[in-house]
């Protein structure tokens, strides 16, 4: 067993034995529930909107390469410096470089999920450079020194309570815990470092070919304060991003905010085309658009799941889906958790070592019901089971299932085998449950039923 | 018409009455029903955790088997799934690949075939119990399957039918992650299971008697009195 | 060869296999049963293009008319908590105005010159800190209200348009707690789809640097899911409308 699994089977295993956790994210993402189906009704017809979404997006990653070239060209002719990274490591060396160009101290972020990806701020602090999340979620999970929790809602695992004995320690508030005057606290804490910081860093959400535009979906205010007050600005995004046309906006932002967080649309859905203009009262001076690789194209190859790359990480398959919400967002231990994140994780990371997380599942399809974009996500799952097993096949599994073919096929083995079972079943029940038994995976919870005496095909051999 | 009815292998070892059930509706219906003796099972187990190729020669033996077959009547979602929407993909390509194809689409889910291609919801049934139903994730989702049970269940007499809160998520079988991921699967179950008992209902019945069998286990290990149920059985039930 | 390049030779090797088409493996449609009352279908008329055109036709619904669709911006903007008021003159938007400056005892303004938020400020009578000439941070976040135009108001989602040239730039639409637009009548819009055909015809090819849809005031659900109002952003949105 490689360790990447024996650690989510460990946490999974933490996770679940505590009730009142899961209880927790069950009621935060059944109120989700309610909101999203209140939302979604209220669009003419949701499913076709679905349906166009993902033509869109189709469209878009299926011809990557012109909408990529026309975005670029249209960002560099309004003064916006476009780099191109292949990986995480040209990426961060690109961003370090630009920071240091500028001498920066510190370091605005909004929420992306790209930088994650990157590791970026381990290695801005690395490099001796202040880094502040502002996103409030972010901004408690960085004190709290974690990884985000889900991808849209990155401490909905903490308590009020716990978000206030972590800003009382980290920042000296002296706050109650009511959610109110905790925000209020980051609300102030953040005022100053605006004001103060160097450098904008942001992600993306969409990009516009059309009109060389990057747009961020938010509802703080903190990715619009970022993007207005530091002299520099940095925009970190991946390359399937790209959506052709500027109106296609008008179809996704209403769609990510209903099925992302169950809003009409989310607070502010910005565009932008390029640093401060000629006239224009504020803004960056500079601005650079990174264009992140890192393997999308290596799932770009696998025309199977091409699909993937739709992805608008609204978060809807992390947040309907029975496994997320029993074992919660860090047992992943990747960046992308949830349906969407076992899809892609043994893409951007290596099959054999994390295609446990694609067995992690009853493949119940709720994820791909609920993607926007009708990524075919619970098949992919099936997907990546196949090609892990017929890359690496497990010795003792594919004999299993040889052997379980050969059974199966011969009516006389089929009958034997259950005569079998039903003969040293009560040897099992000697031991049920207990380190012995052979069936402990199931027997530990779960009673087994009984064998009957008399099976179908038996019934129905002798029936008069 | 000549029902070929497809009995799965956990129907056949495990709970033989729902399979005895379906023949007896079938048969009150005035059809023939034939059950090839050569065909155990539809060679999802191996499908499912990636062994397609060891899933394939188990498949074959089912499309020889029902070559022939007017109509295949499937007594479980799950099983209904794979051969109507999982054939196809895993013969895409091969020699088999059409006749896939044509016996997907002579397949049906029990429940389905009674309500949509027999147009009978009533079969005469009496039942006097309150039940919760249960969807199985292959037959809801992949099938599309929904109505044809609340169909079915909504002309058994004395049956009051309960839905229950998320009634569309997942018990927490799902074949082999049962086993493999024993933690999960079982939190998943608890959840079902409260969902179910706070109806206060006396059965949990479902066409898909694998997530039965995993929400019966949870039930009797913890002692509750909630029994699950076949909806054939309770169809046949006089 | 550049990165720029690789990715480039890389993107179009991948695509040289075909992808499926789109939604081929969904679930399939919940089919009703003639004659048994249930859930609805869930088929419907499936999308033939991708064209943005037709996003009009899947969105929420909109009236056709003015009242209704000044109605229905109204109920979203108090769905959202944005405070929305339609005057029938100048004179009336003014005492408005003035009214919430003295319930607020706003010392200072910030805002831009333009034809209505300069009208707006006239009335307010209080130091303005303009900033289309540029400005400085920390005055500007000492103000107490922030005054812009706009270039819509789409009753679809009771959003606010606002760009860099409409409303004095970035931050003044979101760094001070209160931000108040000015609007006239005119620039509602139906939908979204109307918005973005509005910015096409009004600024392309030339777009200004920052367009964004302003959706209520800022908020967070980051603690326990519980909405909080003014996490970055203002924690106050009022639209006058004339
Ligand atoms: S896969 Fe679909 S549902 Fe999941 S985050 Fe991406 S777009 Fe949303």
């Amino acid at each position: 067993m490689s360790t990447n699994v024996a650690q989510f089977q460990e946490a999974a295993a933490r996770v679940t034995a505590d009730t009142r956790q899961r209880q927790f994210i069950r009621t935060a993402l059944g109120n989700y529930e309610i909101a999203r189906d209140k939302r979604k009704a209220a669009f003419q017809s949701w499913e076709s909107a679905r349906q166009a979404a993902a033509l869109t997006k189709w469209e878009a990653v299926n011809h990557l390469d012109t909408h990529l070239e026309e975005l670029v060209a249209k960002l560099e002719a309004r003064g916006t410096k476009v780099h191109w990274a292949s990986n995480g490591t040209q990426a961060r060396e690109i961003i370090l470089g630009i920071v240091a160009a500028k001498q920066a101290k510190s370091i605005i972020k909004s929420k992306a999920m790209t930088s994650e990806e990157i590791h970026l701020n381990e290695a801005l602090e690395k490099a001796g450079f202040e880094v502040v999340e502002s996103d409030l979620g972010e901004f408690i999970v960085q004190l709290r020194g974690e990884a985000p929790y889900h991808i849209v809602f990155p401490s909905m695992h903490l308590t009020r309570g716990q978000i206030r004995e972590l800003f009382a320690r980290e920042l000296g508030s002296t706050s109650s815990d009511s959610p109110e005057e905790l925000t209020m606290v980051a609300r102030r804490v953040m005022r100053h470092k605006y004001i103060t910081a160097d450098i904008g860093f942001t992600g993306g959400n969409f990009a516009i070919a059309e009109t060389g535009m990057i747009s961020i979906t938010e509802n703080e205010g903190n990715a619009r304060l970022t993007a207005a007050l530091p002299k520099t600005m940095v925009t970190l995004i991946g390359i399937e991003k790209v959506l052709p046309k500027l109106a296609d906006l008008a179809l996704f932002l209403p769609m990510l905010a209903t099925a992302g967080a169950g809003q009409p649309l989310t607070c502010y859905n910005t565009m932008y085309g390029g640093p401060r203009q000629p006239g224009e009262a504020d803004g960056p001076e500079e601005w650079h658009v990174v264009l992140l690789d890192n393997l999308r194209t290596e799932l770009l190859a696998d025309a199977e799941q091409r699909d993937a790359l739709h992805c608008i990480r609204c978060g809807a398959c992390l947040n309907v889906c029975p496994i997320f919400r029993n074992v919660g967002g860090h047992t992943y231990g990747t960046t992308y958790s949830g349906p969407v994140g076992s899809v892609i994780t043994p893409h951007l990371r290596g099959l054999q070592d994390w295609k446990h997380l694609s067995n992690a599942s009853s493949l119940c399809g709720a994820c791909t019901e609920a993607c926007p974009v009708k990524i075919d996500l619970h098949h992919h799952l099936l997907h990546n089971r196949r090609n892990a097993a017929t890359e690496k096949p497990a010795f003792l599994e594919r004999m299993g299932y040889k052997i379980f073919g050969i059974i199966a096929n011969d009516p006389l083995f089929w009958s034997l085998a259950k005569k079998f079972g039903w003969l040293t079943q009560p040897l099992q029940k000697l031991v049920m449950g207990t380190a012995l038994d052979p069936a402990r995976a199931w027997t530990k919870t779960r009673d087994l039923p009984p064998l009957a005496r008399q099976s179908f095909k038996d019934w129905w051999k002798h029936r008069p | 018409m000549t029902v070929t009815l497809f009995v799965p292998c956990f129907v056949d070892a495990l709970f033989p009455r729902a399979g005895i059930s379906m023949v007896q509706i079938l048969e009150r219906l005035g059809h023939r029903v034939v059950c090839p003796a050569e065909v155990a099972c539809c060679g999802q187990p191996p499908f499912n955790s990636g062994y397609w190729d060891e899933a394939r020669p188990i498949a074959r033996k089912v499309l020889q088997q029902l070559k022939d077959a007017e109509a295949v009547v499937i007594g479980s979602g799950s099983c209904g799934a794979m051969v109507k929407k999982f054939y196809p993909e895993l013969f895409a390509g091969q020699p088999e690949a059409e006749l896939a194809t044509q016996i997907a689409n002579r397949t049906w889910e029990f429940s389905e075939f009674l309500v949509r291609k027999l147009g009978v919801t009533d079969l005469g049934a009496h039942f006097p119990a309150k039940v919760t139903f249960h969807d199985g994730c292959h037959g809801l989702r992949e099938l599309g399957i929904k109505q044809s049970p609340r169909a079915l269940l909504g002309r058994v007499r004395g049956l009051e039918l309960i839905e229950m809160k998320e009634a569309e998520t997942c018990c927490g079988f799902g074949g082999t992650f049962a086993a493999k991921f024993p933690s999960i699967s079982t939190a998943m179950g608890e959840v079902k299971c409260n969902s179910a008992l706070e109806t206060e209902a006396e059965y949990i019945v479902s066409n898909d008697s694998s997530c039965l069998m995993h929400i019966q286990g949870l039930l009797s290990r913890q002692g509750k009195p909630l029994k699950t149920l076949h909806l054939a059985e309770v169809l046949n039930h006089a | 060869m550049n990165e720029r390049e690789k990715i480039l030779t890389r993107i179009r090797e991948a695509l040289k296999v075909p992808a499926p088409s789109p939604g081929t493996h969904a679930p399939a449609s919940h089919l009703p049963v003639p004659g048994v009352p249930g859930l609805p279908s869930l088929r419907v008329p499936a999308p033939t293009t991708a064209a943005p055109v037709e996003a009009r036709r899947w969105l929420p619904k909109v009236g056709p008319g003015f009242p209704e669709q000044l109605a229905l911006f109204a109920q979203n903007a108090a769905d959202l908590k944005a405070t929305f008021q339609i005057f029938a003159n100048w004179t009336e938007l003014n005492a408005a105005l003035v009214q919430l400056r003295d319930a607020e005892n706003w010392q200072r303004v910030a805002s831009h010159q333009s034809e209505l938020s300069s009208q707006a400020c006239a009335a307010l009578q209080r130091p303005v800190c303009w900033t289309d000439k540029g400005y400085d941070v920390l005055a500007l976040e000492s103000c107490d209200v922030g005054v812009t135009e706009c270039d819509a108001l789409i009753a679809q989602t009771g959003s606010v348009l606002v760009t860099s040239r409409s409303a004095g730039g970035r931050a003044l639409s979101v760094l001070p707690p209160h931000h108040v637009v000015i609007a006239r009548r005119e620039q509602l819009v139906a939908d979204l789809p109307a918005a973005f055909a509005l910015l096409q015809q009004k600024y392309a090819p030339e777009f200004p640097s920052m367009m964004g849809f302003i959706t209520g005031p800022s908020r967070t659900g980051d603690i326990e899911r519980i909405l909080v109002l003014g996490a970055h952003g203002p924690k106050k949105l009022t639209i006058f409308c004339v």
